[in-house]
């Protein structure tokens, strides 16, 4: 046996580590579960001091000052924002803050009901950016109104006004459902691509050059799902119509309706036909969903995402033109020939600072945007930003200026109770196309409480 | 000097020294009362900062969330036990109770019978603090790291690509198919595999716990045992067990309270779908994301209610120890 005096030496080291392990073990448990937190806390530290400060005496002399700015930009996207706003820290001598998150919604959902909030803010969509209308500043008076709206598509400056209230613009932009290939697998011209009855007949024609028809990749975190709502939302604008699309969204046309049903089940066809099948797609980051494109042999002949995906996943490294290019997403229905679906990043102001002033007028510029419209990745919602680093990226610019009629991402534009259920009934229907009607009927459900004030 | 700074050292030395400065005023406020009364008056006052901490911010939310859960979605008006009838009747919150008691019985099970196990094998070999040591360390990772370093366990990819999460590379060495393990909803089998994460963590607290009531035991009961002609199943059923039977419940409890606080696995790994969330995932996701504080206060007073029973078992076990000494 071990002689007393070790034991109680053992026995005190024992203690002691046990002791020291636990607070650590407290203080990480802690943090982890609000993994949102360091976003939550760094603008309200800034944000006080920004806040109380006295209006500086006009001008653009801001040496001194900062701007807190949430959004949920990581990496490229973040540098990008960076490089956009270097020019005017230059010029003003002000300072921006950046936090990134990925929780967006959680942050700002608390920190409007704290008041704890960052000087400026990206806005998860324009559905929740009506529900905090009355924290956030109006912005006629801080951007040059006519500019901005002349410079703007009408579609985007209205859906950020509330109440005649403009109190959200468009950072950047996107063109949803644009249909990905490459012009290494498949020859686009020798079949038709302007029904989807076209598409179909073109990919069977090219069968046998890939392992599958579709890419596809939903998982995206907490917010994992979402890249299958999009293809539900161009299946529904050009199958149902613009009318169903938009009353759908607003909460009047229920999920089992027949004609949302039906875009499921179409939706259900190409995840049929997807590379991999279920289990690949419910595992594949939405970033990398399009990667088997550029395999060798090819593992599909297409792929479904916004103009964005040219900044990620493999897309990154790829060349446009030769290794990959888009064709528009094919119309369904004849009678709504023409529908184009976009998005974008939302931006809001909840403290009226001098500085916050400043920053938000420049962000919407034609030389600001540009800035970003160069670096890649992203669509500028101002038609005078036109430095696009390729073709590719112009044309889906132009696309979404001449859509007959522009969709805003429906999903986006439910209220969020809703838009988190439709993302988690994607996985679902992934995983058990089966349940359809039990999937739609939950969604139903959800859709009484959420709309419901 | 950054403002940080300035508050950081606000802090560090002005916390302890309203503290000091609290009890010396209590002290010269004792002196204004008879020898008599200032015994019984004292404990009061040192408690009373605790107390009104305890009130503050233990009290009152809860009392404030019990309110709160009889409420509507916008808090304007009561609507009874609607809320606590919505989550008993909701299909997602229902799967979300299923695995919450998943994880309460196979997490204590695992952590309490495994760490028990490995604290009496290393407890008499030369190696025990190595042993000890290795089995410790993943309680000292966080929770979130813990979940994406299984994330890579559990991962996936698409076969012909060679698999590179650790478990499919070992089947793919004999052979056997890729699984993609957290999409395997039959018989709960992703809620287990959560579970796992969670167990590899705390068994190494759980056998520390119990290892250290283990050399609490005296060594002469043991072997007096031993001299009388003991087996050493029996002494371990008649002597080593009664006596660690103390420290097994307390462990037993922090193992229930962590199993129904489990929610960043869940989140980080799986975000609640393929049928893996838990009640504590849901509580945040119907405050957050569905905005309805009222289902989620329910929910909260739920796990509570769920809690008491437990710490009432041990409280009471600790008041007849304590009747015993």
């Amino acid at each position: 046996m071990i002689e007393p005096t070790r034991t109680l030496g053992a026995r005190t080291a024992v203690a002691i580590t046990a002791i020291a392990l636990l607070v650590g073990a407290c203080s990480s448990g802690n943090a982890s579960p609000a993994a949102s937190a360091p976003g939550a806390s760094t603008p309200a530290e800034s944000a006080a001091p920004g806040g109380s400060e006295a209006p500086s005496a006009g001008g653009e002399d801001l040496t001194g000052q900062s701007v807190t700015v949430i959004g949920t930009w990581g990496g490229t996207e973040q540098d990008a924002f960076f490089a956009m706003v270097k020019p005017w820290e230059d010029q003003t001598g002000a300072k921006v803050k950046y936090t990134g998150t990925r929780d967006l919604n959680t942050v700002l959902t608390t920190g409007v009901a704290s008041g704890v909030l960052p000087d400026l803010a990206g806005l998860p969509g324009p559905g929740q950016m009506v529900e905090w209308a009355d924290s956030l500043i109006d912005l006629g008076g801080v951007l040059d109104t006519a500019t901005y709206t002349s410079e703007t598509a009408a579609p985007l400056v209205q859906l950020g006004t509330v109440n005649g209230k403009l109190v959200g613009v468009f950072i950047k932009t996107a063109v949803k459902g644009l249909i990905w290939y490459s012009p290494k697998t498949i020859d686009i011209a020798s079949g038709s691509t302007a029904t989807w009855d076209d598409l179909k007949a073109l990919a069977t024609a090219n069968k046998d050059k890939a392992d599958a028809e579709w890419c596809m990749g939903v998982e995206s975190g907490a917010a994992s799902g979402w890249a299958g709502t999009d293809w539900i939302e161009d299946i529904v604008l050009r199958q149902a119509g613009p009318d169903v699309y938009n009353t759908w969204w607003q909460g009047t046309t229920k999920w089992t309706d027949p004609a949302i049903k039906a875009a499921f089940q179409t939706f259900g066809d190409v995840v049929a036909n997807s590379y991999g099948g279920a289990k690949t797609i419910n595992s594949t980051n939405f970033a990398n969903g399009g990667d088997p494109m550029f395999k060798s042999p090819p593992g599909c002949l297409f792929h479904h995402q916004a103009s964005f995906i040219t900044g990620l996943g493999a897309f990154k490294t790829a060349a446009a033109g030769t290794d990959y290019d888009f064709v528009p997403f094919p119309d369904i229905d004849p009678a709504y020939a023409g529908s184009v679906e976009g998005a974008g990043d939302l931006f809001g102001m909840f403290h009226d600072t001098p500085a916050a002033r400043s920053l938000m007028a420049y962000l919407v510029t034609a030389p600001a945007q540009d800035i970003w419209v160069k670096i890649g990745g992203a669509l500028s919602a101002n038609k005078n930003a036109t430095s696009y680093p390729d073709d590719i990226s112009k044309r889906s610019a132009e696309l979404l200026q001449n859509a007959k009629t522009f969709a805003f991402d429906a999903s986006d534009l439910m209220p969020t109770a809703m838009n988190s259920a439709f993302f988690a009934a994607i996985v679902k229907y992934v995983q058990s196309p089966d349940q359809l009607d039990a999937i739609l009927a939950d969604l139903d459900k959800t859709q009484v409480d959420a709309y419901a004030q | 000097m950054d403002p940080r700074l300035g508050t950081a050292i606000v802090v560090v030395v002005g916390v302890p020294a309203v503290l000091i400065g609290y009890i010396w005023l209590t002290e010269q406020l004792l002196r204004a009362f008879g020898q008599r009364i200032r015994p019984k008056l004292r404990p009061w006052l040192w408690l009373a900062p605790a107390l009104a901490f305890l009130g503050v911010f233990l009290v009152y939310p809860t009392l404030g969330t019990i309110v709160r859960s009889f409420e509507n979605k916008a808090g304007t008006s009561f609507i009874g036990l609607d809320n606590y009838a919505w989550f008993f009747t909701n299909d997602a919150s229902l799967i979300a109770l299923r695995n919450s008691l998943i994880w309460l019985v196979a997490l204590t099970a695992f952590t309490v019978g495994v760490g028990l196990l490995i604290a009496l094998l290393v407890d008499r070999v030369r190696y025990e603090t190595v042993a000890k040591s290795v089995i410790f360390v993943p309680l000292a990772i966080s929770m979130v790291a813990a979940s994406v370093i299984w994330s890579f366990m559990y991962f996936y990819v698409t076969p012909p690509e060679p698999q590179v999460g650790t478990l499919n590379a070992i089947l793919e060495v004999f052979g056997i198919e890729p699984v993609a393990w957290l999409q395997v909803t039959d018989y709960a089998f992703n809620t287990i595999l959560l579970v796992v994460v969670m167990a590899w963590m705390w068994t190494g607290f759980a056998m520390v716990i119990l290892s250290a009531a283990l050399k609490g035991i005296n060594p002469e009961l043991l072997e007096a045992a031993r001299v009388d002609g003991a087996s050493e199943r029996q002494v371990f059923r008649g002597i080593t067990l009664p006596l660690l039977a103390p420290t097994i419940a307390v462990v037993t409890t922090t193992m229930i309270i962590t199993a129904l606080k489990a929610f960043d696995i869940v989140y980080v790994m799986t975000s609640g779908n393929f049928d893996t969330q838990v009640v504590a995932f849901q509580m945040i996701k119907q405050l957050y994301d569905f905005g309805q504080p009222g289902r989620a206060s329910a929910i909260a007073v739920i796990l509570l209610l769920a809690i008491i029973p437990v710490m009432a078992i041990n409280i009471r076990r600790f008041r007849a120890q304590e009747a015993i000494r």
